[in-house]
């Protein structure tokens, strides 16, 4: 029970193609996620990190089918759903939802609280009638500490934090098992981005949700993280369990990630040594050969430059990319 | 051409230079203003500002009275959250408030004894951009798409010392690679988009430095950027004051990028400053609950236990119209009936610590 695989990700490849001239013809392609593979146990929170453009919120969404992947598999609760019918994955979309990174984007402002919260219940006919919706939807409001005189407002008389309430609230309606979470605090403000964090805690442990935590900041994943995955330009360089990342990483990326985040402590901050990386990501479009790593990488080899490394188990359920590990 | 500019920006002939006329020559002594004496020690000192938003849903308070101080060669670190100020604290130094809506209505800011609200306009933009440089938040939108980086470069310069087209661009170029620009020569005929945003951020610091300013005013200037280019562009800013000895006013509302740089910390609430202290001690013995309730809120990543994160209550206050008592009053733990009717002041409670909070020494106790 405790090691039930939710979602299988296998080899993944989402790759965007790029058009131009007259013809519009295909003349290369934004490989933004290029072959990643990992298991979402029941109950973890899995936490995806990694710098813009390195394809976590394409994987995020590939798994929820918002895309269909360009190769591989994703298989919720067993079933790979880019083999069932359209009408398979609507249903199956129930049980996974998503909570978005902008809360001034991803909600309607023409439409009223309680309506943005009541709106997946009817979609997926998961109540009888407007007295029901009514009493859900006040329950739910309830469950993510907004007040429930406000159904009958709009978005933008909320502020950040407590639109990402109703973001939230409009996720669990459908009563889903897992959740994508895509930079779901980064638009908030420190005090705020603590609340939001500690209501997803609590809903998680209270419900049994499953989430795929997709950030940036590093302190707020392994907080609330179970294990931890790295991306770098649409590969996954390390996954472990989030204790192991933080006191032994093994990638050098992971290391340099690491170091470059200050911590809040003047005299710590003045002795820590930093791993600068010199220069900037490259693009998504075209890659370096070999390791994607080894053009920014300071330990990188020519066996680096030419052939890519595997990722593979190291030790027992720490996984890496990399030939000098 | 490239590697030999690097070589050349770095040599320490070129290094000193850059400090003599910091400290020795500073370009606004040729304005007619004679300096108060008893100020001079303070490279900038902002008193009692405020700032109000005349808007059409009323007066929006931004700035409620602010008072601090900057040194030569320090690095004064304002910390807070959306809305708090920050920006419009620092933007009211060099007047860049937008008027209408927004207005200074009081208090005053001496630059080197020189009370910048008293000045004309033609007398500030010799300061602008020469003496106070800016660093915004996005360079994106703070550079000018349709015009090259050397234009760019050579038009701050041109405006504020005498030089030809010609050295102006070579001192561009020096400028380019001495915020780690590669292949400078090249890379000033290029256009913003043309570099990433590391870069940008990286042109828009060697532009601050463009006329050896002895303030610059760097506003939130790593937050569009991912974290492993933010740690070069801190490095990168920590070198260069350290050799230029230029100070710094650092706005972030990251409380780890501002324990790696500063040296001093105001934090900033609903337009107020509600505590400022030197940074060991600010982060070791913070009295404000503001200041407390936010670095608990922080998790820390070299945490090996897992604390449950005291997250803040509430929400900021709204500025619009006349605010009664401590702001900070509705989401704290401490507050009582004195709190509610009357804003405590600034006091020290140790050397170079100020709080405003009427219950300080209990939060000290607690935290």
């Amino acid at each position: 029970m405790k090691n039930e695989v939710l979602v299988r990700v296998k080899d993944l490849k989402m790759h965007f193609p790029i058009r131009a001239g007259v013809l519009n013809r295909v003349v290369g392609a934004v490989k933004a996620v290029d072959g990643v593979t990992f298991d979402i146990l029941k109950g973890e929170t899995l936490g995806l990190v990694g710098e813009s453009g390195c394809g976590k919120t394409t994987a995020g969404r590939a798994i929820l089918h918002l895309y269909r992947p360009t190769a591989g598999e994703v298989a919720f609760r067993g079933v790979d759903l880019a083999k069932e019918s359209p009408e398979y994955v609507r249903r199956a979309r129930r049980h996974m939802q998503m909570i978005f990174q902008d809360p001034y984007a991803s909600l309607n402002p023409q439409m009223r609280v309680g309506e943005i919260i009541g709106r997946p219940l009817r979609v997926h006919g998961l109540v009888k009638d407007a007295q029901e919706e009514k009493h859900l939807v006040t329950e739910l409001m309830q469950k993510v500490g907004l007040n429930t005189s406000y159904r009958d407002r709009y978005p933008h008389e909320f502020s950040g934090g407590q639109r990402q309430r109703i973001g939230i609230a409009r996720a669990l309606a459908t009563s889903p098992d897992f959740i994508v979470c895509d930079e779901a605090i980064s638009a908030l403000d420190v005090s705020i981005q603590a609340q939001i964090i500690n209501l997803l805690e609590q809903l998680r442990d209270d419900l049994g949700l499953t989430y795929l935590f997709i950030a940036h900041d590093l302190g707020m994943v392994r907080y609330i993280s179970t294990r931890v995955g790295v991306m770098y330009l649409g590969k996954m360089m390390e996954l472990t369990s989030s204790d192991e990342l933080y006191d032994d990483p093994l990638h050098p990326y992971t290391k340099a990630l690491l170091s470059a985040i200050p911590i809040p402590d003047p005299p710590l901050e003045r002795q820590r040594q930093r791993m600068l990386l010199e220069g900037d990501l490259p693009s998504p479009s075209n890659p370096p050969a070999g390791c994607r790593f080894s053009s920014r990488c300071p330990l990188a080899t020519e066996h680096c430059r030419a052939v890519e490394p595997k990722f593979r188990e190291v030790t027992t359920r720490h996984w890496v990319a990399c030939h000098l590990v | 051409m490239g590697r030999k500019s690097v070589i050349q920006a770095n040599s320490p002939s070129n290094a000193d230079t850059g400090k003599g006329q910091v400290s020795d020559t500073p370009s606004l002594d040729r304005g007619q203003i004679r300096p108060e004496p008893a100020l001079a020690q303070k490279l900038l000192e902002v008193r009692d500002l405020k700032t109000k938003f005349y808007t059409v849903d009323g007066v929006v308070n931004a700035l409620n009275g602010i008072s601090y101080s900057v040194d030569k060669g320090e690095c004064l670190a304002i910390v807070g959250e959306s809305g708090s100020g920050k920006t419009v604290g620092v933007l009211s130094i060099l007047r860049l408030i937008q008027s209408p809506p927004g207005r200074i209505v009081g208090g005053s800011i001496f630059f080197k004894g020189i009370d910048l609200l008293t000045l004309d306009d033609r007398a500030l933009r010799e300061i602008r951009g020469g003496a106070i440089a800016v660093i915004f938040q996005d360079p994106m939108t703070s550079l000018n798409p349709v015009m090259r980086i050397s234009a760019q470069i050579t038009e701050n310069i041109m405006a504020h010392e005498r030089l030809t087209h010609v050295q102006a661009r070579a001192k561009a170029v020096d400028l380019l690679a001495m915020v780690g620009i590669p292949t400078p020569a090249k890379r000033l005929n290029d256009y913003p988009h043309q570099f990433s945003g590391g870069m940008r951020q990286r042109v828009m610091i060697a532009m601050a430095l463009s006329c050896s300013p002895q303030l610059i005013i760097a506003d939130e200037p790593t937050t569009a950027l991912d974290v492993t280019v933010q740690a070069q562009i801190v490095e990168l800013v920590k070198k260069l004051q350290a050799e230029l000895g230029t100070a710094v006013i650092w706005i972030s509302h990251d409380l780890g990028v501002v324990a790696r740089l500063a040296d001093r910390v105001a934090v900033m609430y609903a337009g107020h400053i509600v505590e400022t202290a030197p940074v060991d001690e600010l982060y070791a013995r913070p009295a404000h609950p503001y200041t407390i309730g936010l670095l608990n809120s922080l998790p820390r990543l070299d945490a090996r236990t897992k604390t449950k994160l005291q997250a803040i209550g509430g929400l900021p206050p709204n500025l619009l119209g006349d605010l009664r008592g401590c702001p900070f009053a509705p989401r704290c733990r401490f507050a009582t009936n004195r709190c509610r009717e009357e804003n405590p002041t600034l006091a020290e409670v140790a050397p170079g610590h100020a709080v405003a909070c009427w219950h300080d020494e209990l939060t000290r106790a607690q935290a």
